[in-house]
């Protein structure tokens, strides 16, 4: 090598670690780190006040040191298994319902004249700029006993001869603002999509002979597919750990993981089983990523 | 034309569906009664009562510096992120910038609790709440900065150093002038997430420190009144000033998730 070079590549490294290293270090220290620590709390005691047991004590006889006792715990009660479960299929019915109200939208703004799709898009994105709470507090008027939706949903049964229902601290009002929240994140990645298919593609289809069913069903949906699982994602992965909505409009039995875990973290304060829970809601979100991926790559060879 | 038909009334229920709440909300804030039932008259009460509410703006004091100090602090490590992402491919730290924006926010919340409270035994405040929003936002900034370099032609660079530029000279009259518009739009949105941030906070604030969000939780726990439609108004106000400017910016805070 060159003296010359040489001296060229040595600024280069430092220009790469001066750019590189401040968010590496800062994200290792805040984001890597805390997740190590969290993984070790799970294998530990609580301790006797909250927080985790010292690992070595003078006593012998008190707890201390490194257990699996926590994920023994997880597995002898059903009931956590059947929350985890639960979470899911909120999670999944939460994904369909997003999915079937998104993709009219969707194939509507990327089908529309060039010139309106930002202002369209912008419609979609506006909503959900403003704070995730409201949106959620918003559900709380409209679902709530005087209010006119409750009105007409009890007056319908009433006419039926059925009692009334509260819509509020349901299970009802939990998936409603889920879809609500969480609709914009399935109509971006489904348009993005859409908007790059070619309009040739589906005049081809109709020169076939191909009706408008199977022009949509053999043609723009099969190559929307990407668009539909990385949708799915967006939408699906936040869901899983929700606890602010189960907590502000479910009733006391719609408790999904998130409010398992927010539970032990701030109330039983059992940091230990805390952890267990977070750890194993990892493994569930990266096992839907990867089930999304295999679909998403073994669909893609239809496609 | 009947397929268009069903298009659009599946998408005028869609855009419905995102609106009505919100209007609920917004015209709830000016109605006269304590009940958000029915309507009874235009009042600026609830306004007034906001004004006169200390912990509510002792709250949005805080949430106003927490957003200001951590969007800062995000903007700059942000885009050290994006640029590094997009020059060097680096797959450790594009791996620890986009998780945090991925994986359910509890997560984050709780691990940074153990965290600051086990091992760096920091009293929960301020501080945790302002490093806990930068980690979350530096991945928003990044995305964005990383999607502006890659809509620059790279021999832009390759001819600054040909004319003798150094690296810095480079980054400060022909990489930062490019990037600029992503970099504002990327703090814009770290400053809006913060404003809006509800779980982490939640998880990271302590007992002392109140924020905007954190209040509005608190009295939509114990009682609702319409003070909390107003202040929502006033929110949705500002996040969308924010999220107009951001996107005036760069067009690319539509297309990446926010």
């Amino acid at each position: 090598m060159s003296s010359r070079a040489r001296k060229l590549l040595a600024p280069a490294r430092l220009t790469k670690w001066a750019v590189s290293g401040p968010p590496f270090v800062f994200l290792l220290l805040f984001f890597v780190l805390p997740g190590v620590i969290m993984v070790i709390a799970s294998f530990r005691y609580p301790g006797e006040f909250g927080g985790l047991a010292p690992l070595a004590a003078a006593d012998p006889n008190t707890l201390h040191g490194f257990t699996l006792e926590t994920y023994r715990f997880f597995f002898s009660d059903l009931i956590y298994t059947e929350i985890f479960i639960k979470s899911f299929l909120v999670a999944l019915a939460t994904t369909l319902i997003c999915l079937v109200m998104a993709y009219p939208l969707a194939l509507l703004i990327a089908r529309s004249p060039k010139k309106r799709r930002d202002l369209m898009v912008l419609l979609v994105i506006l909503p959900f700029a403003s704070s995730f709470l409201i949106r959620v507090y918003a559900w709380m008027i409209l679902l709530g006993p005087q209010a006119a939706l409750s009105q007409l949903a009890n007056g319908l049964l009433g006419v039926l001869g059925i009692a009334p229902v509260h819509l509020l601290f349901s299970p009802f009002a939990v998936l409603i603002a889920m879809v609500y929240v969480h609709l914009p994140f399935m109509v971006l990645p489904l348009y993005t999509n859409l908007e790059k298919h070619d309009p040739n593609l589906l005049d081809a289809a109709q020169d076939c002979g191909a009706n408008a069913w199977h022009r949509f069903w053999r043609v723009t949906f099969p190559l929307s597919l990407p668009g539909i699982f990385s949708g799915s994602t967006l939408v699906f992965i936040p869901v899983l750990g929700m606890f602010a909505i189960p907590d502000i409009l479910g009733g006391t039995g719609d408790m999904l993981v998130g409010n398992l875990i927010k539970e032990q973290f701030l109330v039983t304060r059992d940091w230990p089983f805390g952890s267990t829970l977070s750890i194993m809601l990892t493994l569930a979100v990266l096992l839907f990523v990867w089930i999304a991926a295999k679909l998403g790559t073994t669909r893609g060879r239809y496609a | 034309m009947r397929r268009g038909f069903w298009l659009w009334a599946a998408s005028l229920g869609a855009y419905t569906f995102l609106y009505v709440p919100l209007f609920i909300v917004i015209i709830y804030s000016f109605n006269d009664s304590r009940l958000n039932a029915e309507w009874v008259g235009f009042t600026w009460h609830w306004y007034d009562v906001l004004l006169h509410d200390n912990d509510m703006l002792a709250a949005m004091g805080n949430s106003l510096f927490i957003a200001l100090v951590s969007s800062l602090a995000a903007t700059v490590l942000g885009t050290m992120a994006g640029i590094a992402m997009h020059r060097y491919k680096m797959k450790a730290l594009t791996f620890m910038v986009l998780t945090p924006v991925a994986m359910p926010e509890i997560l984050l919340g709780v691990s940074l609790l153990l965290f600051f409270i086990q091992v760096l035994n920091l009293t929960l405040g301020l501080v945790s709440i302002i490093l806990a929003h930068i980690t979350f936002s530096i991945g928003f900034v990044a995305v964005i900065v990383r999607a502006r370099l890659a809509g620059i032609d790279e021999s832009i660079f390759e001819a600054a150093r040909d004319l003798g530029a150094s690296p810095w000279e480079t980054f400060r009259y022909v990489t930062f002038p490019l990037i600029l518009p992503g970099v504002v739009a990327g703090g814009l949105m770290a400053f809006t997430l913060s404003i809006d941030d509800f779980v982490i906070t939640f998880f990271t604030a302590g007992v002392g420190v109140a924020t905007l969000p954190l209040r509005v939780y608190s009295m939509i726990k114990i009682a609702v009144t319409p003070e909390v439609n107003a202040v929502s108004t006033l929110l949705m106000l500002l996040t969308l000033t924010m999220i107009v400017l951001a996107s005036k910016f760069s067009p690319d805070v539509l297309r990446g998730k926010t």
